[in-house]
C-alpha cells in the first residue's frame, strides 16, 4: 500500500482489530437474551428490539433525573441506569410471559405473531410517552472520549465499556445456567419438559423467569447502546435483523454457538467493510450465512435434545 | 438515474394552461356570485369545482404523523399550520379563510398516493402541502398530475424532477452542494474529500454531484473515498478507521435517520475532534441534532439554506411565533422553514392570479416573490423551484448553528444540471 507509513498501517490494523471486537461485543449483547429465550422455550421473541429500547429509555430517564436532582452523581449514573434497565425489562418480560406467552407455548408460530404485535404496541406506547422524535441521551463526558493508547492509536472508551459489560453478562449467564441449581433446572426443562415436570420441577416458574432474564439482558444491551446509537421508538428495529442472524447462525439453544457465531459474523463484516464498501460487505456476509445454513440448517452448534 | 421524468411531467406552456382554464369556465359561472365586497366572486376565482365557498377555501396537509418518518415530518406539519393561521389572521386568501384537512401518510408510500387522491378527488383541495421523502413524492406525483392538483413540497432533495403540479420549496441538490464545496475549498484550503452516505437515491445523487464538482471545478482537488451504508446501519467504527487511513481534508457526510446518531457518537468516541477535522454535512438540521446531542457534533459544518439562528427581521418574528404556537422547546430546521413557505407562496400566487384554479396558479407561480420568508427572500423560478441563498453553519454544543458564510446572491435552482450527471 503506497503512500502509507508502517506505523500508520500498524495502528490502523490495531484500531481495526478493536473495531471488530467492539462489533463482536455488540452482537453478543444483542443476541444473548434472544438466544436464552429461544433455546429454553422455543419462543421467537419478535419484540426483542423493543425490550432493548425500553432499556435505552430507562437510561434516558435516569440521566434526566440525576441531572435534575443529583448532578454530583452524573459521572457515574450510567451504572445505576444499567441496573434500572435490567429491572424494568425483566419485570415487563415477566408480565408479558404471564399475560401472553404462557398461553401460546403449544403454538410456537402464534408466539411469532403475538410478539410481533407486542412490538408494534410497545413502539406506539414509546411514541405516546416520549414522542416520535429521537431523544438525546446525555452521557458523562468521560465516557464519550477516546483512550490515547499510543500517538496514533486511539481506542473508544464507550467500546471498552460495551466490551466490559458483555464479558460480565456472559460470565453471569454462564454461571447461572451451568453452575447453579436453577440452571440445572433450566437445562432439564430444555432437555425434556415432560420428564422435568414429572420429577417435580416447576416448569411454569422456570419459563417465566427465563423469559424475564432474557428480556432483562436485552434491557442492559439497550442501555449500553445509548452510547453508540440512537434512541427512538423504532430504533429497536435497527438491531433485530442482526440479532436473529447471530442466533440462527449460531444454532439456537447453544450459548457457545451464539458467541461463536457473533464472533464469526462480526469479524467477517468488519474486515470486509474495510476492504469493500459498506453495503457490499453486508451482502457478502448475508450470502455466506445463507450458504452455510443451507449446508447446515441447525446452525454452527447444537445441543442434543430429546424431543 | 432510471426514474427520469418523461416529457409529460415537464411544465406545459402557459398558454395551454390558460386555455384549459377557460374551457372549464362555464360550469363555474353557474354558481351564483354572492360575495362580500372585498372578496371576488366565487364563480370568478374557482372555475374548476375546487372546495372554495364565499368565505373559505380548503387545502390539504399530507405528512406522516405515525411511523418512522413521523420524527422528521412533525416539524413540517407544525410550520404549515402556523403559516395557515397567520394568513387567516391577516384576512385569508382572496378574502377567504383557509380551512385545512390533514391526512396521515403513515410513512408508507402507497398510503401517501391513496390519501393524495382522497384530498384531490374527494375533498377538492385547492392546494396540498406535504410529503417529505423523495419516495413519497414520487408516489403522489402521478396522482397530482392525473387529477391536476398543486403540491408544495418542502424537503431539500436530489433534483432531476420538474412538474407543473409541484412547487419545490426546499433546495435541489446543486443549490445546496456547490456553494458549500466552493466555500470549504477556498476557506479551508481543502484538497482531499471523503464522501459518505446512506445507501439510497438522495445521498448517492448528491455525492455524484459533489464528486463532479470536486474533480472538475475545484483546483487540484480529488475524492479519496466514497462509501455507502444501508439505512439504519449502526456500526461505523470500520469506516472511521478507513477515513483515518486516508486522512482527508474534508469528510463529506450525507448519513440520515438513526444512522446519523450512531455515526456522530462513534466519530466522537473514536477521538476525532470535529474542531480539527473538517466535516461538512447536508443532512443534519437542528431537528436531527436533538437526537445526536449537540456535544457530539459541535464543530461540524452544515450547508443548507436556513438555520434557526439566522439574523434578519423576518426570522426574528418567525422563531418566537413558532415557539409561541408549538412550545418553547421546539427547534426549527431547514425543512421546517421550507414547509412554512408553502402556504405563503400559494397565497401570493393566488392573489397574483386572482384565482384558485390550479392551471392559473401553476402559470402564475414563476416570478412570485416572498419578501417575508424567514430565510430572507425567495422567488419562484420558471422551473417551479426557488431561488434562494445557501449558507454554511457551524454546530454549537447547544444544538444550534453559527452561520459562518452566506452566498452573496441567490443560487439558481438547476434540477437537471448539465455536466453533473
Amino acid at each position: 500500500m503506497g503512500g502509507y507509513s508502517l506505523t500508520d498501517l500498524v495502528s490502523i490494523m490495531a484500531m481495526q482489530g478493536f473495531a471488530g471486537l467492539i462489533l463482536f461485543s455488540v452482537f453478543v449483547l444483542m443476541a444473548l437474551g434472544l438466544a436464552i429465550i429461544f433455546g429454553q422455550m422455543g419462543v421467537i421473541n419478535m419484540a426483542h428490539g423493543e425490550f432493548l429500547i425500553l432499556g435505552a429509555y430507562m437510561t434516558y430517564i435516569c440521566s434526566h433525573v440525576v441531572q435534575t436532582y443529583a448532578p454530583a452523581l452524573f459521572p457515574v449514573y450510567f451504572f445505576a441506569a444499567v441496573l434500572l434497565a435490567f429491572g424494568a425489562s425483566f419485570l415487563l418480560g415477566i408480565v408479558v410471559e404471564w399475560l401472553l406467552i404462557r398461553h401460546l407455548y403449544k403454538r410456537p408460530l402464534d408466539t411469532l405473531l403475538a410478539t410481533w404485535g407486542l412490538s408494534l404496541i410497545l413502539q406506539q406506547i414509546y411514541r405516546s410517552i416520549f414522542g416520535a422524535r429521537e431523544v438525546g441521551v446525555e452521557l458523562p463526558p468521560w465516557m464519550m472520549g477516546a483512550l490515547q493508547a499510543t500517538d496514533t492509536i486511539q481506542i473508544p472508551i464507550n467500546g471498552l465499556i460495551v466490551m466490559g459489560l458483555t464479558v460480565i453478562i456472559t460470565i453471569g449467564v454462564y454461571l447461572l445456567i451451568y453452575r447453579s441449581r436453577w440452571g440445572k433446572q433450566i437445562r432439564a426443562v430444555t432437555g425434556n419438559r415432560v420428564m422435568a415436570g414429572a420429577v417435580g420441577i416447576d416448569t411454569d416458574r422456570i419459563d417465566r423467569y427465563t423469559f424475564g432474564i432474557g428480556c432483562g439482558i436485552a434491557g442492559v444491551a439497550g442501555a449500553a447502546f445509548t452510547m453508540i446509537g440512537s434512541t427512538s421508538p423504532t430504533a429497536g428495529q435497527l438491531y433485530i435483523v442482526d440479532t436473529f442472524l447471530v442466533v440462527v447462525f449460531g444454532g439456537a439453544a447453544s450459548l457457545l454457538g451464539t458467541i461463536a457465531s457473533a464472533f464469526t459474523i462480526s469479524q467477517a463484516r468488519s474486515t470486509l467493510e474495510f476492504f469493500l464498501s459498506g453495503s457490499m460487505a453486508q451482502v457478502l456476509v448475508l450470502l455466506t450465512v445463507v450458504g452455510i445454513l443451507m449446508l447446515r440448517p441447525q446452525g454452527l452448534f447444537t445441543l442434543k435434545v430429546r424431543r | 438515474m432510471t426514474d427520469q421524468p418523461d416529457g409529460s411531467r415537464r411544465m406545459l406552456t402557459q398558454r395551454r394552461n390558460v386555455l384549459k382554464g377557460l374551457a372549464a369556465a362555464p360550469a363555474g359561472m353557474l354558481v351564483p356570485a354572492i360575495a362580500r365586497a372585498a372578496a371576488p366572486a366565487t364563480s370568478a376565482v374557482n372555475t374548476t369545482g375546487l372546495a372554495v365557498t364565499d368565505d373559505t377555501v380548503t387545502v390539504g396537509i399530507l405528512h406522516s404523523i405515525t411511523g418512522t418518518m413521523a420524527i422528521s415530518e412533525t416539524g413540517s406539519v407544525e410550520a404549515e399550520k402556523l403559516a395557515i393561521s397567520q394568513i387567516n389572521a391577516q384576512g385569508g386568501v382572496l378574502g377567504r379563510k383557509i380551512k385545512f384537512i390533514q391526512e396521515d401518510g403513515a410513512s408508507d408510500w402507497p398510503t401517501f398516493a391513496e390519501k393524495a387522491k382522497k384530498l384531490l378527488v374527494g375533498d377538492k383541495c385547492a392546494a396540498v402541502f406535504g410529503c417529505w421523502t423523495s419516495a413519497s413524492r414520487k408516489a403522489v406525483l402521478p396522482v397530482f398530475e392525473q387529477y391536476n392538483g398543486m403540491l408544495y413540497y418542502p424537503t431539500f432533495y436530489e433534483g432531476l424532477e420538474e412538474s407543473k403540479n409541484v412547487i419545490y420549496t426546499g433546495q435541489e441538490a446543486t443549490q445546496q452542494i456547490l456553494a458549500g464545496l466552493d466555500w470549504v475549498s477556498k476557506e479551508k484550503g481543502a484538497k482531499t474529500y471523503y464522501l459518505l452516505g446512506s445507501d439510497y437515491i438522495w445521498p448517492r445523487t448528491s455525492n455524484k454531484i459533489a464528486r463532479k464538482h470536486i474533480e472538475n471545478h475545484l483546483k487540484d482537488s480529488r475524492v479519496v473515498g466514497e462509501e455507502y451504508y444501508p439505512l439504519g446501519h449502526t456500526q461505523f467504527n470500520t469506516v472511521i478507521n478507513k477515513i483515518r487511513l486516508k486522512k482527508p481534508d474534508v469528510i463529506y457526510a450525507i448519513v440520515v435517520g438513526g444512522s446519523n446518531v450512531a455515526f456522530y457518537k462513534q466519530l466522537k468516541a473514536a477521538g476525532i475532534d470535529l474542531h480539527k477535522q473538517t466535516l461538512m454535512t447536508i443532512s443534519v438540521t437542528e431537528d436531527e441534532i436533538l437526537g445526536i446531542g449537540g456535544e457530539n457534533i459541535a464543530g461540524a459544518y452544515a450547508c443548507m439554506k436556513y438555520f434557526q439562528s439566522l439574523k434578519n427581521p423576518n426570522n426574528e418574528k418567525f422563531v418566537p411565533a413558532f415557539k409561541a404556537m408549538w412550545g418553547a422547546q421546539s427547534v426549527i430546521g431547514d425543512v421546517t422553514q421550507a414547509a412554512y413557505l408553502g402556504p405563503w407562496l400559494w397565497k401570493l400566487t393566488a392573489e397574483k392570479a386572482g384565482s384558485f384554479d390550479i392551471d392559473k396558479i401553476a402559470a402564475a407561480s414563476p416570478g412570485i416573490e416572498f419578501k417575508g420568508a424567514p430565510e430572507g427572500y425567495v422567488r419562484i423560478h420558471q422551473n417551479h423551484h426557488l431561488w434562494s441563498k445557501t449558507r454554511v453553519g457551524r454546530a454549537r454544543t447547544d444544538g444550534q448553528y453559527d452561520v459562518v458564510y452566506e452566498t452573496p446572491g441567490l443560487m439558481e435552482p438547476n434540477p437537471f444540471p448539465k455536466g453533473y450527471q
